[in-house]
């Protein structure tokens, strides 16, 4: 708290000029905004290479409820005394391998996979509020925790980031290919031995990590902003994974920058500015999509 | 017999609980309804969304000094219509709502510090009861709205609930038949924004979840019958409601959406669990 209003009339202070250099030395005169820079960078990376196939796959809705899962974690882990993130990875963890499991497979399956989330983060809210209401000291740092707050990440915190991103890159690395294959097409991939279960299970773990990453900043009711909006916009433009994935890791690092150098001159929240960046590159891709496609078919057609 | 009934009677011869009840039942009754679509039209996020967006309308119009009412109900099925047109022709996808939904909760961090800091009050407490609601504090005004509201929803949902029923099952052959697929996308949307709208400000957010889920959910694993399983949503998210009254009554530690959601989950995991076992075993018999 003492650090945002600090960060405040510091930022009040700074005023955007046409001169880019003098901006960029303003933002990055501090060491918080520098932390800032590189432990988004971090989650950015990680974010939009698993959130690429979060789009791919149609797991969207469980990205945000494993996000929702941080709230029983975080409070239930105050509540009992444990640092926040160690509650808070225990039930990110739980929470995947619990809609794993309750998630139906066969035909008409994707069909109640949405409800099935949807059970499992009411479930999951409904314990983090009866932890809150045992327990009200969590309530004062709620609003941080909802909607983030870039300002305080120090050099351990950056750390602890780059770590996790290490590992869980490296393993998207190695499950890549039959991830891939899996998304695309189960039933062909399982026919060909790919074992389908396994891998989405292993795929949830993984996006729960990027969503303890993104929550970070983002707060977990924004994680979105990183892991699934540019993935969204990279979609709307290419259908090549290879391009996909690169444009997606590309537009979460655009948005996470912009969006905080933008907050650190008008005063107003990272999360804002991040979403908006975010949804504005969202809807240029839409346009554009649609104007392309409507010129192929015109062309066809003549 | 004279202690059993006390403690059913009990609990309904106090006035916040007979608000709760009727207000929570009024809910129950609507979410049954419009869950078991949201739940086979596979659009369970969406719903979840209108109820997050009531969220940033209240603070916007709180930042511009409306009433925060007019706000909810003003982004609720605004937002309703974006959704439907932005899903355009094909059912809308979970891409399009979280994409949507992401940048609208920004815009109500906007908001929140317009407002917190025009105020400078620490506004936690608040996020808190918009999110989770509290369904033992209502009034008798309250009460009522939520039921004449709850009674619209349904019967706007009874009016489209034929076509609907033939469009989630299969969009493209009802159109073909000519029935209006896109029409009935924004009223079904707009009617469960309306619906958001009220019980985000009565329930909270997190009970309107578990009730257009859980109840939804168990249904369609009870029955393969569209109709029934309609029928079945409804009943199951009242029988939840008034499980879960009664069990935070019982016990004051535990909030009463915190109960009813929980009731809810653990009839469906019962529920699913069971199903699952029994299709397993039928599959075991050898042919």
């Amino acid at each position: 708290m003492l650090t945002e209003a600090w960060a405040g009339s510091v930022a009040a202070a700074a005023r955007l000029s046409w001169d880019l250099h003098r901006d960029l030395r303003l933002v990055l005169q501090y060491p918080f905004m520098r932390n800032a820079f590189v432990a988004g960078a971090v989650a950015a990376l990680m974010c939009g290479a698993i959130g690429w196939f979060a789009v791919l796959r149609g797991e969207t809705y469980a990205a945000h409820t494993l996000a929702s899962v941080a709230f029983p974690g975080a409070s239930g882990a105050v509540y009992l005394g444990l640092a926040p993130l160690v509650g808070y990875f225990g039930f990110a963890v739980a929470g995947a391998a619990l809609i794993a499991w309750l998630s139906p497979l066969g035909p008409g399956g994707g069909e109640r996979h949405s409800a099935t989330v949807g059970a499992v983060q009411a479930m999951a809210l409904a314990l983090g509020f009866w932890f809150v209401s045992l327990y009200q000291g969590f309530l004062s740092s709620l609003s941080g925790f909802l909607f983030g707050s870039f300002l305080g990440v120090t050099r351990d915190d950056v750390m602890v980031l780059a770590i996790t991103a290490l590992l869980a890159l490296g393993l998207l690395a190695i499950v890549g290919r039959p991830l891939l294959f899996a998304s695309v097409d189960p039933r062909v991939a399982e026919a060909a031995g790919v074992p389908v279960r396994a891998v989405s299970l292993l795929y949830l773990i993984l996006l729960g990590c990027a969503v303890a990453e993104a929550s970070q900043f983002t707060g977990v009711l924004l994680v979105l902003a990183l892991l699934v909006v540019p993935a969204a916009t990279a979609s709307a433009l290419t259908a090549r994974p290879s391009v996909g994935l690169v444009l997606s890791v590309g537009l979460a690092l655009v948005t996470v920058w912009a969006g905080l150098a933008a907050a650190y001159f008008t005063n107003r929240p990272v999360g804002f500015w991040v979403t908006s960046v975010g949804f504005a590159g969202y809807g240029l891709a839409r346009g554009t999509a649609s104007v392309r496609g409507r010129w192929t078919r015109r062309v066809v057609a003549a | 017999m004279t202690v059993l009934l006390a403690t059913w009677a009990g609990p309904l011869s106090q006035d916040f609980f007979r608000r709760a009840f009727a207000a929570g039942t009024a809910a129950a009754i609507a979410a049954g309804l419009v869950g078991a679509f949201l739940v086979l039209r596979n659009q369970v996020f969406a719903g979840d969304a209108l109820s997050h967006v009531a969220f940033t309308g209240g603070l916007g119009a709180l930042a511009f000094g409306f009433a925060a009412r007019t706000g909810v109900f003003t982004a609720t099925v605004a937002v309703a219509v974006l959704l439907a047109v932005l899903g355009g022709r094909a059912r809308l996808n979970d891409v399009v709502t979280g994409v949507v939904f992401t940048w609208l909760l920004g815009l109500g961090v906007l908001f929140l510090s317009v407002f917190t800091s025009s105020r400078a009050t620490g506004n936690g407490a608040g996020a808190v009861r918009v999110l989770f609601g509290s369904i033992f504090g209502i009034d008798q005004a309250t009460a009522a709205q939520t039921g004449w509201i709850a009674a619209g929803v349904v019967v706007a949902m009874l009016v489209i609930s034929r076509p609907l029923l033939f469009a989630s099952i299969d969009p493209g052959v009802a159109e073909a038949r000519g029935v209006p697929v896109r029409a009935l996308n924004v009223v079904f949307l707009v009617a469960a924004g309306v619906m958001a709208a009220q019980l985000v400000q009565v329930v909270g957010a997190l009970l309107l979840l578990g009730l257009i889920t859980t109840p939804a959910a168990t249904a369609q694993r009870l029955t393969a019958r569209p109709w029934r399983a309609l029928a079945a949503s409804v009943a199951i998210a009242v029988a939840t409601v008034w499980a879960g009254l009664w069990l935070s009554y019982l016990r004051p530690s535990l909030p009463p959406s915190s109960s009813i959601v929980a009731t809810g989950f653990l009839l469906w995991l019962a529920v699913e669990l069971s199903t699952r076992f029994r299709l397993r075993a039928r599959q075991t018999v050898p042919v």
